[in-house]
């Protein structure tokens, strides 16, 4: 099959970048990645720079590739990344547009790449996990209620790829924050410090410069771990919980 | 002996209405709060006027003029409400337009090509329908509350008069029917997103909201059209 590429071509962050169109010659049982490796080694071949793209784990659970095609991000296929995206998806003859995610957050280093320590610097702001250390507990004597650990996990698969930012008219990563704040906070592990959690990251999430949500639901029909909005509403209301529930640490700090 | 010194310096303040007001998650609640109590008042507004269907009582006075009267009698009640309101659309507005710049600061270069794989149209344009909304009540005021423009002699106090002249001329039933419009999407979405905004995600309430917020939404923008519809195809007449 012939496709005919509109690749967003950007040397660095200081140049401002354009489309340049290229065809290529790919087979269906290709995955998208493998088909544009194919026209890399055709752009090497002619002395040509290659075009930069993320990919590590080429399995669809890194969340290290990602671009958006024809408008959409991780292309057409549903719920998954583009490197588990093949080219049986589309058709002989076919014109592509790829783009980097666009968002002030995720600033483009080349080409298809951009920078996503926001949500680096978003984890961190989340802090640590208290866990307890010594002798192994037995594995039942925490309890945990079957929904609540069937929500953790499913916020737990965020693989942090940047689709939903990219995907959000108002380039918000509350679907990102939500999947974070939510696994641990569902969690009885996640509790003595679910409420500076969901204060300090929404605040990061904030002065990365992410914008607002609006409960568009782009973001949740663009998720390749199948994130649900409902953990962004996990997130506000553990935010708006914090927000009253937050006490100022005594002088001298107590006891102890 | 040596003594150890420890500084003790005083922890930062932390500043509730600060912290809900800086993040866009506490100014997503204060906008949901804030639109809770505009929704209310759009839907007193519309039982209300629904006394311009039931004509006059055994004296004679037409029974939306009474209740204008009755509103407009007790003056805590009118302050209060007008005050409350006016506070809750200044919060509203501000919040918005400072979340507009914000989204607009989030995405300096736009896609050139950008798809809807799944959202509705009034989810993607609430903060122009917002801006419709906004416009409309400005001139609303001036049409029926202030009787600066649209309305043929206009009486202070006598509704039922005001209603009848200012809907069979120009063009107020047009932009009525904008200003609908406009409230309907908004409703549409707002309503459904108020209960994400704070809080509520249990995809049962949400699938619930979204339901009922779209037939809520379109029977309040239909029955408050029926006002300048009914006054122009002659069905209530002073």
């Amino acid at each position: 099959m012939k496709l005919t590429l509109d690749i967003w071509r950007q040397k660095g962050a200081a140049d401002a970048g354009r489309f340049e169109t290229y065809t290529v010659e790919a087979n269906e049982h290709m995955s998208f990645l493998e088909m544009l490796d194919v026209l890399n080694q055709e752009l090497i071949g002619s002395g040509k720079e290659p075009v930069a793209f993320d990919s590590d784990c080429r399995e669809g659970i890194c969340g290290m590739c990602g671009f958006v095609v024809n408008g959409v991000p991780h292309g057409p296929a549903d719920n998954t990344t583009i490197c588990q995206t093949h080219m049986r998806h589309f058709h002989d003859g076919e014109r592509l547009r790829l783009e980097p995610w666009r968002a002030a957050a995720f600033p483009v280093l080349k080409d298809l790449v951009v920078d996503r320590s926001a949500f680096d610097r978003i984890i961190q702001a989340g802090g640590f996990v208290s866990v307890r250390t010594g002798a192994a507990v037995d594995g039942n004597a925490m309890l945990v209620e079957k929904n609540k650990s069937d929500r953790a996990m499913t916020n737990a698969a965020c693989i942090g790829c940047g689709a939903c930012v990219a995907s959000c008219p108002n380039a918000a990563a509350a679907l990102f924050t939500g999947a974070k704040i939510a696994h641990l906070g569902l969690l009885p592990q996640g509790q003595p410090e679910r409420t500076d959690r969901a204060l300090n990251m929404v605040a990061q999430m904030g002065k990365e410069g992410f914008g607002h949500c609006t409960t568009i639901g782009e973001c949740e029909a663009n998720c390749p771990a199948h994130i649900k909005l409902e953990a962004i509403a996990q997130m506000n209301g553990d935010f708006l919980r914090a927000v009253f529930a937050k006490r100022e640490e005594a002088a001298g700090g107590g006891a102890g | 002996m040596s003594v150890a010194t420890k500084t003790v310096t005083a922890p930062p303040s932390f500043s509730r209405a600060g912290v809900l007001w800086a993040s866009t998650v506490g100014k997503k609640a204060l906008m949901a709060l804030t639109g809770i109590l505009l929704s209310l008042f759009v839907l007193g507004h519309l039982l209300g006027n629904l006394q311009l269907y039931f004509g006059r009582d055994s004296t004679g006075a037409y029974l939306i003029n009474k209740y204008a009267e009755f509103l407009h009698h007790n003056k805590p009640l009118l302050y209060g409400t007008r005050t409350v309101l006016l506070v809750a659309v200044l919060i509203h507005v501000v919040a918005a337009f400072q979340l507009q710049l914000g989204k607009g600061a989030a995405r300096p270069i736009e896609y050139h090509q950008k798809e809807s794989v799944n959202s509705t149209v009034s989810s993607r344009y609430m903060f122009w329908t917002g801006v419709i909304i906004f416009f409309f009540v400005l001139y609303h005021l001036a049409h029926f509350t202030l009787g600066w423009t649209g309305v043929p002699d206009f009486k202070e106090g006598d509704v039922f008069h005001n209603v009848t002249a200012g809907f069979r001329s120009g063009i107020a039933p047009l932009l009525y029917v904008i200003g609908m419009i406009g409230l309907g999407l908004h409703l549409r979405h707002g309503l459904y997103s108020t209960f994400q905004s704070l809080g509520a995600g249990n995809p049962a309430v949400s699938q619930w909201a979204l339901k009922w917020a779209a037939v809520v939404a379109t029977v309040i923008a239909l029955v408050n059209l029926s006002f300048p519809l009914a006054v122009l195809a002659g069905l209530v007449k002073g």
